[in-house]
């Protein structure tokens, strides 16, 4: 599959903006967000929506016909895009409201603010697991075609909210070994998650150039594919990295977006300076764009088939 | 009704006619134009709603070319309809044609991603999802001939490949045709019912040589003189 910035943009961003917000909000309902200033919150909740405003945009930008972008909220009952759409959009009310108690209670949560920012929480959570659902439920591609993909899509997201989050309540002087810790575990889990998932599509299944043609009891070739220039099918599925480039970036995002976070955490749970905790947002970003890009660009669509790609 | 095609491997040549005519006959339809980028340039590109490409079955010496037009299989249980967001792709319940309402389209290439069959395309310049429509600005034309209200690909076929016609008629030519000769869905595992089948080629029987008579001696002598000589 051909991986659009603008898909990949969205998708880490706002998976890190929902990660962020949720995060922060479950903290601060329970009581547990660890000496809670009205700034430091704000600061938190406004990076949150600052970053999924800036991943719902730049979504926007792989559209071909915007001005028809409002209608992707007709379709709840059957599409996962139209769903996503839906709960991205009824996040916002919950969220500003949410944002705009904080100044006038205080840190103090109220009734309304348990209400809102449960709604708020369950939104973000659910936002993220249906951006996943729209990959994970296209039958076409079997490296999506599976459960680990909004699982990938819910621990990826958390886990960077949760550097975020530590890496921002560090920027307020703040030391906490639990929020450190909240975001080492999310960090290893979600590696842990997405091993699995490279594991997983190891194996090839689903359909074949044998089932595509109906030609079930010999071997199939490709003679020609009946065009000499690339179509909307080959620029769009037919993106292929090779082997070796796939094995590189996956260096990369075990690399940059799970060792080296963890790496830099440790290094301050055992008294090192909360500036690596900077160090470790900016390079687990970059890991798991990578590892969003590779999603992408290692994804093998179906009609690839009658165009000669095997697998 | 549920309106469909059935396609003939065994008698289809491969000669693009059918892609043509739809390209020709589309491109001033309903969905229409169906641009093109750089028809004229080194790598001329654009939609198409009907591709034809062509495979090797089999084993040398035990080979076959076939010839595999491919154009959307207006499936039952189509999922371009499903994951469509704005409601642009639907699926008529009369026929049973799938349809693109370009008006309300945002192009976000979903349906493509869930299409298996490569039926869909986007018009980079429109911006929209453009797809076989079954010529349903054809088939129900009254101001035509009744033989014409056809797909264009079924009557520009030259080898008579292409069959149109209701499946749910059990004893329309289509349904007859499939049952008749063990039609095909195309990656029926998928589970969306595609409704055009594919005939497969029929297995010839191989021609006998054991009564060919050799040849005489002077035919022998004038087959070696002909080759010999050069002209």
């Amino acid at each position: 599959m051909h991986p659009a910035l603008s898909v990949i943009l969205f998708t880490v961003l706002s998976g890190a903006g929902y990660g962020l917000f949720s995060l922060v909000t479950l903290l601060h309902l329970t009581g547990l967000y660890p000496a809670p200033g009205p700034t430091e919150l704000m600061t938190q909740l406004g990076l949150a929506l600052a970053l999924i405003t800036f991943g719902l945009f730049s979504s926007t930008l792989h559209l071909h016909n915007p001005k028809n972008a409002w209608r992707a909220v007709m379709r709840v009952r059957t599409s996962w895009l139209s769903r996503e759409a839906v709960c991205a959009l009824s996040f916002y009310p919950f969220a500003l409201i949410y944002l705009w108690q904080i100044p006038r209670a205080g840190v103090e949560v109220g009734p309304l603010m348990v209400v809102v920012g449960g709604m708020a929480l369950f939104l973000a959570l659910l936002t993220v697991f249906t951006t996943g659902m729209i990959y994970a439920s296209l039958k076409t591609i079997r490296q999506w075609n599976t459960a680990l993909t909004p699982a990938n899509y819910l621990l990826l997201g958390l886990a960077l909210g949760a550097t975020a989050l530590a890496a921002v309540h560090a920027g307020f002087g703040g030391r906490s070994e639990g929020l450190v810790l909240l975001a080492l575990g999310l960090v290893l889990l979600a590696g842990v998650m997405k091993g699995l998932y490279y594991l997983w599509i190891r194996e090839v299944t689903g359909p074949s150039l044998n089932t595509a043609t109906g030609f079930t009891q010999a071997r199939v070739r490709l003679l020609d594919q009946g065009h000499t220039a690339g179509t909307f099918l080959t620029r769009e599925f037919g993106f292929d990295p090779g082997a070796r480039r796939i094995f590189r970036v996956r260096l990369g995002v075990f690399g940059f977006g799970f060792l080296l976070p963890l790496l830099l955490m440790g290094m301050v749970l055992a008294g090192g300076s909360s500036l690596w905790l900077a160090l470790a947002l900016v390079s687990a970003l970059a890991g798991i764009g990578l590892e969003r890009w590779l999603f992408f660009a290692e994804a093998r669509h179906g009609v690839m088939l009658y165009h000669g790609q095997r697998t | 009704m549920r309106l469909g095609l059935v396609i003939d491997l065994d008698t289809c040549v491969g000669c693009h006619a059918c892609a043509v005519a739809c390209k020709q006959w589309n491109t001033s339809g309903t969905t229409g134009p169906l641009t093109d980028e750089s028809p004229y340039g080194a790598a001329p590109s654009g939609v198409w709603f009907n591709r034809v490409r062509h495979y090797e079955v089999g084993d040398y010496p035990h080979t076959k070319t076939v010839n595999m037009p491919l154009s959307c299989m207006h499936c039952d249980d189509a999922a371009c309809v499903t994951v469509c967001p704005t409601g642009a792709s639907y699926k008529r319940g009369e026929d049973g044609i799938v349809l693109v309402d370009q008006d309300k389209c945002m192009g976000c290439s979903l349906c493509a991603w869930a299409c298996p069959y490569g039926a869909r395309e986007l018009d980079p310049r429109d911006g929209v999802m453009k797809k076989c429509t079954l010529c349903i600005d054809r088939i129900y034309d009254d101001a035509l001939a009744p033989e014409d209200r056809q797909p264009a690909c079924v009557i520009t076929c030259p080898a008579h490949a292409r069959h149109f016609g209701d499946f749910d008629d059990p004893d329309s030519a289509v349904s007859r045709l499939s049952r008749e000769r063990g039609g095909r869905k195309l990656m029926p595992e998928l589970g969306y019912e595609p409704t055009n089948t594919y005939l497969p080629p029929r297995s010839a029987p191989a021609v006998p040589t054991a009564d060919v008579r050799r040849g005489s001696l002077m035919s022998s002598v004038k087959d070696w003189v002909n080759k010999a000589i050069a002209r």
